[in-house]
């Protein structure tokens, strides 16, 4: 495969949007093209996947700005899992969308599916960003791109969601992940991924302890506390952009980051040694235990569902804290099972507003009866976000779990397991509650949700399951990690 | 031979262009003569460019009369470089021009308008080309005297209270200017910079040196709108009609500046103007405060044009900043940002001036629903925003890149930070502008109506100049690092 199928990985979803802009006037024509230009992505990726896996490393320089910092793709294993999740899972979200946009009366729909398009392409170019200043160019292009998904229902209330989305967003990348990017380049002279990292030997001590919390508060996305309030203000969007931008793409996009630049910017040799781990394992369950507690309380589901992705968001982030191989193995597979796991929750939750225009957790009783499979696929993703067996789930927390064992933390245990808890409690009543509670008002004429959501949620559902029982594409990926 | 003549002919032609103007008179013609003699003054820069790029500085003498006696014009490629980005600004600009210009000055005023154009042209090639610092001073007055007249041509009655502000501020500068100057002819005896530049160093401990010095910075920092003698700028470009606003805010400040670096450089020498009189610690302090303040205050302006006034005042703060690193570095990232700013405030004021053009405002609050109505005009609005806050992949970007490196190169965090927190305010100070245009609510009885492509492109020729700089690199990094090796190796 030639190297430059790198670029075409950027490029499909841009000529997607543009065919998706000209086709706008119809409708039918225009999803059909949001459809094949996703599947065309995937072949892409699984294209390259092999010389990935071969360990024969595709690279692509675009444009060199300025020496030494060029716009250069690159294909390594995380990044292959990443954008393999987040192009196999756009083609899905787009099924459901077609669903959720009609059966909502959606207004601006052709520009909807444009930037989700644009929202795509900038996505892969973080998956495939060989070096830091890639990284940033791309990770901006994603919040901007999103920016109008966000803002897509234009009332005054989307409008401030929008404005803290942006400024939060903008804000810490400027403020402290441009800085350490010029730090690094500053120490190295390079802003290359490489094996091993590249700071280990330029940096030592508080320096590196620094420069790691600069990335880790630098990279918003990845919504640790104190700065996460962007995701649930970004809960005015629509719902198959909560359910593909912001409980995969784009959140995925900021864990993803600082995965990568963990282990090909420091090393997880290096990172193991700096002195802040325990100020940032402080962070990072506060983060974990502390949005699960909001999340009990919030009654709006899409509110709920976001509180619970800031929490496990900070699962991955802890991985990257603890460095050791198990703890980043076990982040790596957290990146995909949650992604799945969320993004049905996400889909059942617009289902459930489609269908029953209900938004509040306190008015789901006895909905069970009338929307059986959207609650049940709610049932099985919820068993997987809490980490238990028999679904996806698990995996993840239990390489976390060996991770913080190996690292000699076992009070993080103690935080995984009483996080799992209240996974348990804010998440479970709803699909029981929902099948064996009885409704306050009667749910009469209320019917399961339009057949492109059934079929999305039904996939999504599936593959929980499906990972639990063959997790072996996954872990041939994790086993090529560098760590 | 004609090639041994174009220093002469760059100034000369909108010279001789300028009277012309006023005896045709009549709006179209003046207007097509305006275009003509910028896009020949381009070519002439070109021309000059590629020369001095060839073959190294070139010597000119007017009228052949030597150095002590006559004006003799020494083009090196600063000089070179500033001659470019004024003519082709200009070139740009004035085409835009017609409809703008229609549609705000009236006709009988019309041919005076470009008369002063032509003039304020003159002017600021003039200061950019010569060697002799009196023919500078005279340029300068003449760029000045122009400007007034644009400025006080603008539709809004303020725009007369915005000129006779800029008329008494500048006096000033030029009095300061003239009196350093003076200053130094009676130390040396010569007003040729290069005559100045050796003699200087023999009598540079004399309090007459200083208090030239002194006079000069002060004055040129008057022209530069250096932070706190900025006040001038403001009303002048907010008032101004539409294309002098995206004119003197892409070209004469960007001259002021060259100015600036002549002095400190070629005549003083950086030893003498840096270290000795302690400018280099005045000009980083007065440098951030321009970017920090004035992109603060910039956030709460309700007009927008002034909005971007304020921002020039910030980014001549990064060009200050450079300048007062003393070191090749920054000195490069300043003359790359005279560049890469002329072309995002050249680009924003145009798409400025379309809005202008169609709904006759620049207030924010009449920007509501302008993504959907005026489409192509907020697309280069939006791409000369990203530039102006620095979003990689954009000139803006390359610029800060370069002055971050320089200042880590003194081990200058602190200037780090400002640039951060200037490039902050600056998303902020932008983004109001862009929600209310794209979620400020759309109007559905408003009409889509773009302005006519005669405005449309040039802006868009600028919002892409902004997106190539950003990309491809060679020509204005590697003309800037030389230009700045040759300033930094004079002194």
């Amino acid at each position: 495969m030639a190297d430059s199928a790198l670029a075409l990985i950027i490029l499909t979803p841009l000529a997607g949007a543009l065919l998706v802009m000209l086709a706008g006037r119809w409708p039918n024509l225009r999803e059909a093209v949001s459809i094949g230009t996703g599947l065309l992505l995937v072949a892409q990726i699984i294209s390259i996947a092999p010389s990935v896996l071969d360990g024969s490393a595709l690279r692509q320089v675009i444009a060199t700005p300025v020496p030494q910092l060029p716009l250069a793709f690159e294909f390594e294993p995380l990044g292959l899992l990443f954008g393999l999740i987040a192009s196999s899972l756009w083609v899905i979200t787009t099924i459901y969308a077609i669903g959720y946009m009609r059966g909502h009366n959606e207004s601006n729909q052709t520009r909807f599916f444009v930037f989700f398009a644009v929202a795509i392409s900038a996505t892969m170019g973080v998956a495939l960003a060989a070096n830091l200043f890639t990284l940033f160019v791309f990770y901006e292009l994603l919040t901007l791109s999103t920016y109008p998904l966000v803002t897509h229902a234009g009332t005054v209330e989307a409008r401030q969601g929008g404005r803290v989305y942006i400024g939060i967003l903008i804000g810490t990348s400027m403020a402290f992940l441009l800085p350490a990017i010029i730090a690094t380049w500053y120490l190295t002279g390079s802003t290359d991924f490489q094996v091993g990292g590249i700071l280990s030997g330029k940096a030592s001590g508080p320096v590196v302890g620094i420069l790691f919390a600069l990335f880790v508060f630098g990279i918003g996305k990845a919504a640790l506390m104190p700065f996460h309030r962007w995701l649930p203000a970004a809960m005015v969007a629509p719902t198959p952009v909560s359910a593909l931008l912001h409980a995969v793409a784009v959140v995925k996009a900021g864990v993803f980051a600082i995965l990568k630049i963990s282990v090909y910017i420091f090393g997880i040799d290096l990172l193991a040694q700096n002195g802040i781990t325990d100020l940032l394992l402080w962070i990072v369950s506060i983060t974990i235990i502390g949005a699960s507690v909001i999340a009990l309380n919030q009654d709006n589901l899409k509110r709920r569902l976001a509180y619970s992705t800031i929490s496990q968001l900070s699962y991955v982030v802890l991985g990257a804290v603890l460095a050791s191989t198990a703890s980043v193995t076990g982040a790596t597979l957290h990146i995909a099972t949650h992604a799945v796991g969320k993004i049905t929750l996400f889909f059942c939750a617009g289902a459930i507003l489609v269908a029953a225009h209900k938004t509040r957790v306190s008015e789901l009783d006895g909905l069970g009866r009338q929307m059986p499979i959207t609650m049940g696929a709610f049932f099985i993703a919820s068993v997987s976000i809490a980490g238990l067996p028999p679904m996806a789930g698990m995996w993840g927390k239990w390489y976390l779990s060996l991770g913080a064992l190996d690292a000699g933390y076992a009070v993080i245990v103690g935080v995984l397991m009483v996080s799992t808890l209240l996974n348990i409690a804010y998440l479970l009543p709803i699909p029981i509650r929902a099948f064996f509670a009885d409704s306050a008002t009667p749910n009469v004429e209320i019917k399961e949700a339009p057949l492109p959501c059934l079929i999305a949620i039904t996939i999504t559902a599936a593959l929980c399951v499906v990972l639990f029982f063959f997790p072996e594409p996954l872990h041939t990926l994790t086993g090529l990690l560098p760590i | 031979m004609i090639i041994t003549q174009l220093p002469a002919l760059q100034v000369v032609i909108p010279l001789i262009a300028a009277p012309l103007c006023l005896l045709l008179y009549r709006p179209l013609a003046t207007w097509l003569l305006t275009v003509v003699t910028s896009a020949a003054a381009m070519l002439i820069s070109g021309l000059i460019l590629a020369q001095v790029l060839d073959q190294g500085v070139i010597d000119y003498t007017f009228g052949g009369w030597a150095a002590p006696f006559g004006i003799a014009y020494r083009i090196d490629l600063v000089n070179a470089y500033v001659l470019m980005i004024v003519s082709t600004i200009s070139t740009i600009v004035s085409v835009f021009a017609r409809v703008s210009v229609a549609s705000e000055i009236e006709a009988h005023n019309q041919g005076i308008f470009y008369t002063a154009w032509l003039l304020c042209l003159t002017g600021l090639l003039g200061i950019a080309i010569t060697g002799d610092a009196f023919n500078l001073f005279v340029f300068l007055e003449i760029s000045s005297l122009s400007s007034y007249v644009l400025i006080a041509m603008g539709n809004d009655r303020r725009s007369l209270t915005a000129a006779f502000q800029y008329l008494i501020m500048g006096t000033i500068g030029a009095t300061f200017i003239l009196i350093g100057i003076g200053l130094l002819y009676a130390l040396t005896g010569t007003l040729n910079m290069l005559d100045l530049a050796e003699r200087i160093p023999e009598v540079a401990n004399t309090r007459t040196a200083r208090a030239g010095f002194a006079f000069l910075t002060v004055g040129i920092g008057l022209k530069i709108a250096l932070f706190p003698l900025h006040l001038w700028l403001p009303n002048a470009y907010a008032y101004a009609p539409s294309a002098v606003s995206a004119f003197l805010a892409a070209t004469a400040t960007k001259v002021a500046v060259y100015v600036l670096l002549r002095f400190i450089f070629s005549v003083f020498g950086k030893d003498f103007a840096l270290d000795t009189m302690p400018l280099a610690l005045g000009l980083a302090i007065l440098g951030s405060s321009a970017v920090i303040f004035a992109s603060a205050i910039a956030i709460f302006q309700d007009n927008i044009k002034r909005m971007l006034a304020y921002s020039s005042v910030a980014q001549i703060g990064y060009l200050i900043l450079g300048v007062s690193l003393v070191s090749p570095a920054g000195l490069t990232a300043t003359i790359l940002h005279l560049f890469n700013h002329a072309l995002m405030k050249g680009a924003l004021f145009l798409a400025l001036g379309c809005i202008a053009w169609r709904i006759g405002s620049s207030r924010l609050g009449d920007f509501k629903g302008l993504g959907y109505r005026m489409p192509w005009t907020m697309g280069v609005f939006l791409i000369g925003s990203l530039s102006l806050v620095g979003i990689p992949m954009t000139a803006g970007f390359i610029s800060k890149w370069y002055l971050v490196l320089a200042a880590l190169e003194r081990g200058w965090w602190p200037v780090l930070v400002v640039i951060l927190a200037g490039s902050l305010l600056a998303v902020i100070y932008v983004w109001r502008v862009i929600e209310s245009a794209y979620l400020g609510g759309k109007d559905n009885e408003a009409q889509v109506g773009e302005a006519p492509l005669s405005m449309l492109i040039p802006a868009w020729i600028l919002a892409l100049a902004n997106l190539y700089f950003g990309v491809s690199t060679d020509l204005s990094v590697g003309v800037a690092t030389e230009a700045a090796t040759t300033l930094f190796g004079a002194g």
